[in-house]
């Protein structure tokens, strides 16, 4: 058995210790947000929150989520109007979408360390978020602008 | 349309409404990509005991298999079925070109590393990967063909017949030259790296009925594949798919054998079953971009003027034709890229390997065929000691003359000699390319290099009966849309361009038309979404449906409010009549009182077109795409790394559908064109297996790889001379080609090395382990001992 915060509620699983978290989010909670790419760590499609750090679900056990607080796409915004997504639907990055939720849940961490990003921060965190419609001249404009959106918030009170 | 959307153009009083085709909308389904509420298949509901299937794949690339011993895999925890060629019950065939050479599942003969040999079914994923991998197969090897060389000295058979392409006399071209020089190059392959992996889910129904959901680019080949494979009519079979999570060619006939399977189990099992590749998997046994070597012979002038030119395009086609056939012809079509051959002869090798059966992969062979073109205008340049970009100059298309294809046909619609240079003196090109010279005297170890190219695409599918389409429409009581079509979703927005053809015939907005999944049960007989066609075939079979519609709501209108149908209009306001206006959904409840039919059909075929592959004459497009990109880049002579600085890229879409889909169409397909040529690289080891069967080991660009600067700018005021849908042009393939650029950028900067004396004569992909032996070729080739 093991416990968790998902997006704000408890939840408790029973599935072997070694069973990647990506699945026991997708089959056993029925969350299809966080999708399934390579299976070892290197696309970015899993990527999810974990203490809200960017993790590839894929290839974290079960087990080393116990009491960890995890935030998938799902739970990012009840409306989804995160100032990244938000950011993501006026700039128009998706093409395909298949790889989008991964590269959003990358971008909210990301901002949380860098809340201005240069080109080369931008690029260091986001490279092992893949993207097969090469969407990234939009991922990069959608931060930035992200970025300005929250910045704006801020200022403004 | 949507509020904050940057791509907005201004309703211009036209009476277009606000994201109508022709104006920017984001994609249908950006909401739910951006919450991960969009449904892929591995997202939907499973029916109550879907059981999971995995296949059981050859470790031999040639062999007979001489027995294949499966009790343990049936033994397995969790395994409820395990299924060969013998459990077939119809043909255990899916050639999608009627070759007959592709089984389902080997029987006795394995032909390449990777090939199905079963299937297992269990209760779930994790049990029947587990289980398949329990088989114990005894092989006796064969000599395995791996390459085109390996083809060419074993004497390998075509997997379909050469093609041969002549205008004039290339040889007596040749001779007759003042200046002629030959060489050689390669051309890597490219895996698809869809992030969706392949994917379907059967489910059985009544008396032989079968749904599959399966992202596929061809449901209608899907459906007549799993019906030969069962044994039924196609009629008991319907497939289905609302989008995928990226398809690029990959899923044209690829998706195919994971849909046979898993009908296959559930036809034999009557329990829904899913089959959902491994990556591995998937990329060990799906098809992927031809790799070629292609030899060149050019006569030409001491101004840089091509006389003559002589191609083989030799090609590793894998195991089976599978669309080897048309990807082989169309890098033929393409070998003259935008440029006018006065003699000149064209042959293909399409060679049999012990390989992946390559497959459709954007641009279909075309952009193959660029690279060789521009291959011989860089070595005509090198020779002369001209400009590349001159040369190019030079070579292009006329309009009135100068403008027959090798294939025969007239070009009628070139702008390559305006649009190349107008790019040339957006990007300032000449002053850059003299700032590299300076910068390469300067420095050792970086070297930039410029290149700009172009593209001419043929728009229209070679095998001519493929340019039709059909849609149909329904109008409800309450005014709301629904429209479907026999076109794919993939990601390139085609959805979202069909849903706009009906909201600007309608007036509607976003709202009130919906698009639903692309199924065999609503519009049959399609043609693969590919060759760049889905909006031109779709849009015009879409507009034709909602005009049948519009034409039987005019009638009506004018007879019950006494007015003339040309006083009958559909406006974003509401419908005209007369002088007053009212809703849409007033005037479809007022007629269906009236019992008024507000469904239909459309059906298109492309006009003009017709190609004879044997005799090598016809018209085989309807129209060229045109286009050209200007990159530079540096390269590090030390660890032979690239970086792409700078990017500008003019394109011709024709009057655009929707200007911020087809900008993101040219920006992704550049970066995977660039990628292709760059960092993409297929490594097979002596044994024939796939050794970059992962990201880990195969590498697509990443958010780093895109370039410092990039401008995208359409081609203004440039409406298709042919009547497409809203005179717009096919967006999805002609892009990737500018990837091209990036490869002639590379070359420039390689060429600093002799101080431009020479072709570096640079093999793709320009991985950093080929631009150091290229460099290292030209030190001791240019520097006396």
């Amino acid at each position: 058995m093991t416990t968790f915060r998902l997006n704000g509620r408890d939840v408790t699983v029973d599935v072997p210790d070694d069973t990647p978290l990506l699945w026991v989010i997708r089959d056993e909670v029925g969350l299809t947000g966080t999708k399934f790419g390579c299976g070892i760590g290197m696309c970015g499609a899993c990527t999810i929150h974990i203490g809200g750090r960017a993790t590839r679900s894929c290839v974290t056990p079960v087990s080393a989520a116990e009491g960890a607080d995890i935030t998938t796409i799902e739970g990012v915004d009840p409306e989804g109007n995160h100032p990244v997504q938000q950011a993501w639907r006026d700039i128009q990055v998706p093409q395909c979408g298949y790889c989008q939720s991964g590269q959003i849940m990358q971008a909210i961490s990301l901002l949380k360390d860098y809340p201005s990003p240069t080109d080369e921060e931008i690029d260091a965190v986001m490279a092992g978020s893949l993207c097969r419609c090469m969407t990234y001249i939009r991922i990069r404009e959608a931060i930035k602008k992200a970025a300005a959106n929250a910045r704006g918030d801020s200022s403004n009170g | 349309m949507a509020d904050g959307n940057s791509f907005v153009t201004p309703v211009a009083g036209d009476g277009i409404v606000p994201g109508g085709a022709t104006r920017s909308l984001r994609h249908e389904s950006a909401a739910m990509h951006v919450q991960g509420s969009a449904n892929y298949i591995d997202d939907l509901p499973e029916p109550r005991g879907t059981l999971h299937l995995v296949p059981g794949l050859s470790t031999r690339a040639h062999a007979r298999i001489l027995s294949m011993d499966l009790s343990a895999v049936r033994q397995a925890e969790g395994v409820v079925g395990v299924y060969t060629a013998a459990d077939i019950p119809g043909d255990n065939q899916i050639s999608p070109v009627g070759k007959g050479d592709e089984p389902l599942l080997a029987s006795d003969l394995v032909s390449f590393y990777g090939q199905p040999l079963f299937v297992v079914a269990a209760t779930t994923r994790g049990a029947a990967r587990r289980a398949a991998r329990l088989a114990q197969v005894e092989y006796e090897d064969l000599p395995a063909i791996l390459d085109v060389a390996q083809a060419r000295a074993a004497g390998s058979p075509m997997v379909w017949r050469p093609m041969e392409m002549k205008r004039g006399d290339a040889l007596a071209g040749l001779a007759h030259a003042p200046r002629r020089l030959s060489g050689r190059i390669t051309v890597g392959g490219q895996e698809h790296f869809y992030l969706e992996g392949q994917i379907a889910l059967a489910t059985p129904g009544e008396e032989g009925e079968m749904t599959v959901i399966s992202s596929t680019q061809h449901p209608t080949e899907t459906q007549h594949m799993i019906a030969h494979v069962l044994d039924r009519p196609a009629n008991l079979i319907t497939t289905e798919v609302r989008r995928m999570g990226g398809g690029f060619g990959g899923k044209e006939t690829q998706a195919n054998a994971c849909a046979c399977l898993a009908a296959l189990v559930a036809d034999r099992t009557g329990r829904a079953a899913k089959m959902r590749l491994d990556r591995d998997d998937d990329m060990t046994m799906t098809g992927k971009r031809h790799d070629f070597v292609i030899d060149y012979d050019v006569g030409f002038t001491d101004e840089g003027r091509i006389l003559a030119v002589d191609m083989l395009l030799a090609a590793r086609c894998g195991w089976s034709a599978d669309l080897s056939g048309p990807v082989i012809d169309r890098a033929l079509f393409h070998a003259d890229n935008a440029y006018f051959y006065p003699d000149v002869r064209l042959r293909s090798e399409p060679l049999r390997t012990n390989t992946q059966s390559n497959t459709a992969y954007r641009g279909f062979g075309g952009p193959q065929g660029v690279v060789a073109a521009e291959r011989v205008i860089e070595e005509v340049a090198f020779a002369t000691g001209l400009d590349p970009l001159e040369v190019r100059l030079r070579n292009v298309y006329g309009t009135h003359d100068r403008n027959v294809t090798p294939y025969n046909m007239v070009v009628e619609d070139s702008i390559s000699a305006e649009l190349v240079p107008e790019l040339a003196r957006r990007c300032h090109y000449a002053a850059r390319r003299a700032a590299t010279r300076a910068f390469n005297a300067a420095s050792p170890y970086l070297r930039r290099g410029i290149a700009l190219t172009p593209v001419k695409f043929g728009i229209s599918f070679t095998a001519t009966h493929y340019n039709q389409a059909g849609a149909l429409v329904h109008v409800y009581t309450d005014g709301s849309v629904q429209v479907n079509h026999g076109g794919t979703e993939m990601g390139q927005g085609l959805h979202t361009k069909m849903v706009q053809v009906a909201m600007r015939e309608f007036g509607l907005g976003t709202d009130q038309v919906r698009i639903t999944a692309t199924t065999t049960g609503k519009v049959p007989n399609t043609s693969a979404t590919a060759a760049s066609s889905g909006a031109d075939l779709n849009g015009m079979a879409v507009l034709d449906a909602v005009r049948r519609i519009k034409r039987r709501l005019v009638e009506f209108a004018a007879a019950h409010w006494n007015v003339g149908e040309d006083e009958v209009r559909f406006a974003p306001d509401g419908v005209h009549v007369g002088s007053k206006v009212i809703a849409f959904s007033h005037l479809t409840r007022q007629a269906y009182f009236a019992r008024v039919s507000m469904s239909a059909n459309g059906f298109y075929k492309t006009p003009k077109i017709s190609w004879n592959g044997d005799t090598g004459q016809g018209r085989p497009f309807y129209y060229f795409a045109y286009g050209a990109a200007c990159s530079e880049v540096v390269i590090d002579l030390l660890t032979g790394e690239t970086r792409i600085e700078r990017v500008d890229i003019l394109h011709d879409a024709g009057q655009s559908l929707n200007p911020a889909l087809d900008i993101g169409q040219i920006e992704g397909g550049f970066v995977q064109g660039a990628g292709w040529l760059t960092c993409e690289e297929l490594v097979w080891d002596r044994n024939g297996r796939l050794r970059t069967h992962a990201p880990s080991t195969y590498k697509i660009p990443a958010c780093s790889d895109r370039p410092r600067i990039f401008n995208v700018e359409l081609l203004e005021n440039t409406p298709n001379r042919e009547h497409t849908i809203f005179r717009s042009k096919a967006v999805g393939e002609p892009p990737f080609v500018h990837g091209v650029s990036v490869f002639m950028a590379i070359s420039d900067a390689l060429a600093s090395l002799d101080n431009y004396r020479t072709c570096p004569g640079l093999d793709a992909p320009a991985t950093p382990e080929m631009i150091l032996r290229t460099a290292e070729r030209m030190r001791h080739g240019s520097v006396p001992a």
